[in-house]
């Protein structure tokens, strides 16, 4: 087990790298610089912010610089928000991402989970199809729509919740909602595809076959098993949600994560493109080894290297 | 990582799993009213700020901060921008010529760390701003003094022969390199703004654009409110400066600023009572405002136009009948009624009606039917033949919106076809510059009141011109206008010239830009500006 | 918002590899059965027809239109539903049913288009990668994984920002972002397949790999596939209304659902009419495809054939 451990993670480490490489290339190659303004700037004024910023070398020796800085830990500042460096605006924003993600995660769980066993059990019924559907509207109805109509209903017509912002848990209500009705539609789904694979296996048969319970049969036999898909993908979506959404983060004025993704990107602010990168991808690879390791002692049966 | 912070995480998330359950369903208190009670102004303020030293700042967001935390020499008058209020001058003399201007500091400003504001610090910062090492994007508003040019560019290295001298620890004395009369209106900008020497050499020297001295932690002004609050991408409060020498005036206990950069998402924070003042308002909301909410929806003139760029160096546009052509073809009244909605004013010239003494030109009008002989005789007869063009956008709804409606038009009332090509920002500024369009849409923002901050950024090679077009007895209009000793003259001039560029239409004017935002009835004495500068010290809020 | 398609694949990966030898082993008769089941799934079938429904709506109807999703009429800009435009009109004064049709055209197109260019690349890479196995596989696989851990906003932006000129490129930079899942399906199914009898018996007679990979593999892994792709549709219509809310969408005058459903979501308050129209048909179009990909995946499992 410890080699397996150690093997994925080398192999996320390399990961990483490869990541790295290719996001600098990326941003390289992408047309406008952090400097561009909407007023002229002389040449030589440009000039000098580039040599500060390190801009006027050459690519290659860039990316060096910024690799063996990032290996110390060091991300360098941001190109575009002065006095900034990538590590403080990232220590900033995780934990409101954190925060509304691990909440998100829980209302997309509970939603989610109970209506895909409660659609697996009750198969082709309209207790199938009913929660099916209400789990769905969330991949139904993009959330910049999702999100003002909860707005529009609890924060203005209600007024029951705040309409946006971030200073309290009041705050967290809606934006947890929106984003936790996009994840819960995949929970559904994921859980009644395995609750199905399991209420269809052969001992489950032969259990119904001897008369036991069926509320026995869900809860004690299938449930287990059922899961695991679910499971599988919390890796990546926690490593998503926990990464932040710009859409939800843009209509309540979150100050997440999310929005750094997006803002990175259009500023070409690229030490912190390259920070952020390797946040998003260290979490996908230290998610998907945690579910490794979770299926592994769910299922025995699985070998070690899938 | 430090293990406060985790705690600070863990504590967090605790403590919002508390909160979610015990979320009460009872209507909540409004911030909005929280906050007039306590003497706090909320405001929406566009976009994270992406520094607070004001000789690196380039931004309208920005401003709005630094206009409460630092002051120049003079300030911004509470209700008519083509004015100046004494601020840390309390007097001034000029020469007969206005070259020599003499500034008499007050000596009761202070810093907020205690040190007195001298003269000496206004020397210094101007050498900041000035030097090239440092980089400053706003440098070149300086260039009215004399030698400042020559010392940005690095043809000089000594800063005692520019034009500015501390003469003793109040009074400041500055040469310029040409008459100016509207000098004052020049030093309300931010580049003009005094930093702290010290303060600035403590925390990285004179040249160091990442220098510390900005941070929440080290900021030093000397305004009307200091720092007290910057949580990025949230929100950013200042408080009341008790040591401001003008402290008795300030009314409001403390400003607080939000970073909100979508227009839908503030305008349900005005409405669900979140702010006192917005930044914009979403244009196909404002006709239902005027109606539901007239008292709230303030629409003011602002000293900006519009307009679209036409690249003068590609075919068809090298031909001014086709520029004409098409900025007579678009319904200005039409297209200010029906898509901006905002009170804009169509545009019958460059430069903005508003200013006092200068001329507004009339030369730019709606008629198809002489646009369509224009066509004709460049060779176009209805639309025959006209290469593919585009209008070239960078990402925004209402830019959308707005050459939608203009290539229909032309399209109907030229039978030209032209396309409309959305670039993101960074990538349009490139193309932009690089006079890698055909059509662009543009805007302009007076700095200060003044036709002379909208015409001569169309001087050959100016790096602002971006059309490619050049007119040799427009650039000597606007150096004769520099050179004037009176304002009547200048004024003359620059009527000139616009009439030229008007003429040859490198730029197709559209409107001239109003300010769309909502206010609180409660707050008081925030009034219409042409340029839409503040100083926070007048303003109040009247708590409920 | 997350990369979509991933979600689905959970599941995917480990279904492929039983049903592939199943559906060698039962030859045609599969599909009859899976259609048999399929049927007996009420909501997939109200779902295929809405969809083929909404598909026609979309195609014919600006055909039999009096309007052009370009013609303005500013005097009559944002008009509510009336006899004269059922939809109402938008803020330009351009009919609203016309719009939402042409729109959908478009989103429909990106779905369907890079779908299949995700579907190209997905097959023919996890097919390769399956097959070779060993040092090859290990690698391929490898960069797939490095591509699933790039954080696809900042990617997917810097495509659209460098390439966004022209609806093409569109597809293939959401394709690009949406091939990974399609490419760990087929890999996984493949090399259940491998050991087969029919595929080593074409090994032994000396067919070349690409014949075998494209001949033999790839048909019997189609089922999962098939399920995939209808998934990955709606992913992508989503990912699409995504970058219309950056406003990095298919360029004006031209509008998807996505930028129909932004406009309006900023004016519900006012025009509700301009969200309900496209809302209404995109998320339809979404329930049903979802539904659908649901009802196939059900059907093409063959341990579902309880009864």
């Amino acid at each position: 087990m410890l080699k397996f451990i150690a093997a994925r993670f080398g192999q996320g480490l390399l990961v990483l790298l490869a990541i790295y490489a290719l996001t600098f290339m990326l941003v390289a190659l992408t047309p406008g610089s952090p400097f561009s303004t909407e007023r002229a700037i002389r040449p030589e004024i440009l000039a000098q912010i580039e040599a500060f910023y390190g801009y006027d070398k050459p690519p290659l020796e860039r990316f060096w610089t910024s690799l063996t800085n990032a290996l110390q830990g060091e991300f360098g500042p941001s190109a575009v928000y002065a006095n900034r460096s990538v590590t403080d605006i990232i220590l900033e924003a995780f934990p409101v991402s954190l925060t509304l993600g691990t909440i998100s995660l829980l209302v997309a769980l509970f939603i989610g989970i109970p209506a895909g066993i409660l659609a697996a059990v009750k198969r082709n019924t309209w207790l199938d199809y009913l929660p099916m559907s209400a789990s769905m509207v969330g991949i139904c109805l993009p959330t910049f729509v999702l999100g003002p109509i909860l707005v529009l209903v609890f924060g203005i017509i209600f007024q029951l919740l705040p309409v946006s912002g971030w200073f309290g848990p009041d705050y967290m209500v809606l934006p947890a909602a929106t984003l936790g009705l996009f994840y819960a539609a995949y929970f559904a789904r994921l859980t009644r595809g395995g609750m199905l694979e399991m209420l269809n296996q052969d001992f489950i048969r032969t259990a119904r076959a001897k008369g036991v319970p069926e509320s026995t049969i869900i809860w004690k036999h299938c449930l287990k098993g059922g899961l695991i898909p679910a499971i599988t993908y919390l890796g990546p979506a926690l490593a998503g949600i926990i990464s932040g959404s710009f859409v939800v983060e843009t209509i309540f004025q979150i100050p997440g994560l999310g929005q750094w993704f997006v803002k990175g990107a259009l500023n070409r602010d690229d030490f912190l493109i390259l920070g952020l990168t390797v946040l998003f991808a260290g979490l996908i690879v230290i998610m998907n080894l945690l579910v490794d390791i979770i299926q592994v002692a769910l299922n025995p049966r699985l070998k070690y290297d899938r | 990582m430090p293990s406060a912070y985790w705690n600070k995480v863990l504590s967090t998330l605790a403590f919002a799993f508390l909160g979610l359950a015990l979320a009460s369903c009872s209507p909540r208190e409004r911030e909005a009213d929280i906050a007039a009670a306590q003497g706090i102004l909320l405001i929406g303020n566009g976009s994270e700020p992406k520094s607070l030293d004001p000789h690196l700042v380039t931004g309208v967001p920005e401003n709005a901060i630094i206009q409460s935390l630092i002051e120049g020499l003079v300030t911004y008058h509470p209700t008519d921008d083509t004015l100046a209020e004494p601020a840390m001058a309390q007097s001034w003399e000029h020469n007969d010529d206005f070259t020599v201007w003499t500034f008499n500091l007050r000596d009761d400003a202070k810093w907020t760390n205690g040190d007195p504001v001298v003269a000496s610090d206004f020397v210094y910062s101007w050498q900041r701003i000035l030097s090239p090492a440092l980089g400053a994007e706003y440098a070149e508003s300086l260039y009215v003094i004399e030698n400042a040019m020559a010392f940005h560019q690095g043809e000089i290295e000594d800063f005692s022969q520019v034009g500015v001298k501390a003469l003793d620890d109040h009074t400041l004395e500055v040469r310029l390199k040409g008459s100016t009369p509207h000098f004052l209106l020049m030093l309300k900008h931010y580049s003009f703004y005094p930093v702290n020497p010290r303060v600035v050499e403590e925390f990285g020297g004179m040249t160091d654009r990442q220098s510390g001295w900005s941070t929440l932690e080290n900021y030093v002004g000397n305004g009307a409110f200091r720092l007290k609050e910057w949580a990025t991408n949230d929100f950013l409060e200042v408080e009341r400066n008790p040591d401001y020498w003008d402290a008795e005036t300030v009314k409001l206990n403390g400003v607080r600023f939000f970073p909100i950069e979508n227009v839908n998402t503030e305008a349900t924070a005005f409405q669900g009572g979140r702010l006192h003042i917005t930044n914009e308002v979403p244009a196909d909301r404002i006709p239902s405002l005027q109606q539901s909410n007239s008292d709230a929806l303030m629409i003011e003139p602002y000293l900006g136009t519009y307009f679209y760029r036409v690249n003068t160096t590609r075919e068809p546009f090298d031909d001014p009948r086709v520029r004409r052509a098409l900025a007579l073809t678009i319904d200005r009244e039409l297209l200010v009624e029906r898509v901006t909605q905002g009170g804009q004013a169509p545009a019958t010239g460059f430069v903005p009606s508003g200013i006092t003494g200068y001329t507004v030109s009339k030369a730019v009008e709606y008629d198809p039917e002489r646009a369509r002989e224009l066509l004709a005789q460049a060779g176009y007869p209805g639309g025959e033949g006209f290469p593919e063009a585009e209008i070239l956008i960078n990402t925004s709804e209402n830019h959308r919106r707005i050459a939608e409606a203009i290539q229909a038009m032309w399209r109907e009332k030229l039978g030209v076809e032209i396309g409309i090509f959305n670039q993101e920002w960074k990538v349009y500024l490139d193309s932009q510059s690089s006079l890698n369009y055909d059509i662009s849409r543009s805007g302009w923002i007076a700095d200060y009141v003044h036709p002379m901050t909208f015409l001569e950024i169309f001087t050959s090679g100016n790096g602002n011109n971006d059309t490619g077009w050049s007119n040799a007895q427009y650039d000597q209009l606007i150096s004769q206008a520099q050179r004037a000793t009176t304002e009547e003259a200048r004024f003359a001039a620059l009527n000139e010239a616009e009439a030229i560029m008007m003429d040859e239409l490198p730029v197709l004017p559209i409107y001239w830009y109003t300010r769309v935002y909502m206010k609180d009835p409660r707050v008081e004495n925030w009034n219409p500006k042409l340029l839409d500068n503040r100083s926070y010290k007048y303003i109040s809020i009247a708590g409920s | 918002m997350s990369r979509t398609a991933d979600i689905v694949s959970a599941t995917e990966e480990r279904l492929s590899a039983p049903l592939a030898v199943e559906e060698f082993e039962k030859g045609s008769s599969l599909w009859d059965d899976a259609w048999h089941r399929l049927k007996r799934n009420r909501l997939a079938m109200i779902s295929l027809f809405l969809f083929i429904a909404i598909v026609l709506f979309c195609v014919v109807g600006p055909l039999l239109s009096p309007y052009d999703g370009e013609q303005q009429d500013l005097l009559k800009g944002a008009q509510g539903p009336s006899g004269e435009h059922w939809f109402g009109t938008d803020t330009l004064g351009r009919d609203l049913m016309v719009r939402t049709m042409e729109g959908g055209r478009i989103s429909l197109l990106v779905g369907m288009v890079a779908t299949f260019v995700a579907l190209m690349i997905g097959v023919v890479y996890g097919a390769t990668a399956g097959y070779l196995g060993g040092k090859v596989d290990a690698v391929m696989m490898r960069i797939v994984d490095t591509l699933y851990a790039l954080p696809f906003t900042i990617f997917v932006i810097l495509l659209m920002v460098a390439f966004g000129r022209s609806l093409w490129l569109i597809f293939v930079a959401i394709g690009a972002v949406e091939w990974l899942s399609m490419a760990r399906i087929v890999r996984a199914g493949v090399i259940g397949l491998k050991k087969q009898e029919f595929v080593e018996a074409a090994v032994s007679l000396g067919y070349s790999h690409t014949r075998i990979i494209l001949r033999h593999l790839i048909p019997n892994v189609l089922g999962p596939v098939i399920v995939i792709a209808t998934l990955t549709v709606p992913a992508v219509m989503l990912l699409e209304a995504f970058l219309s809310f950056l406003g990095l969408g298919v360029q004006p005058p031209n509008a998807s659902w996505g930028v129909l459903i932004n406009e309006g979501q900023q004016n519900m308050e006012i025009f509700p009419w301009l969200l309900m129209f496209p809302a209404f048909f995109f998320a339809l179009t979404l329930f049903s495809l979802n539904f659908l990909g649901d009802g196939l995946r059900d059907a093409l499992d063959p341990k579902s054939a309880k009864d």
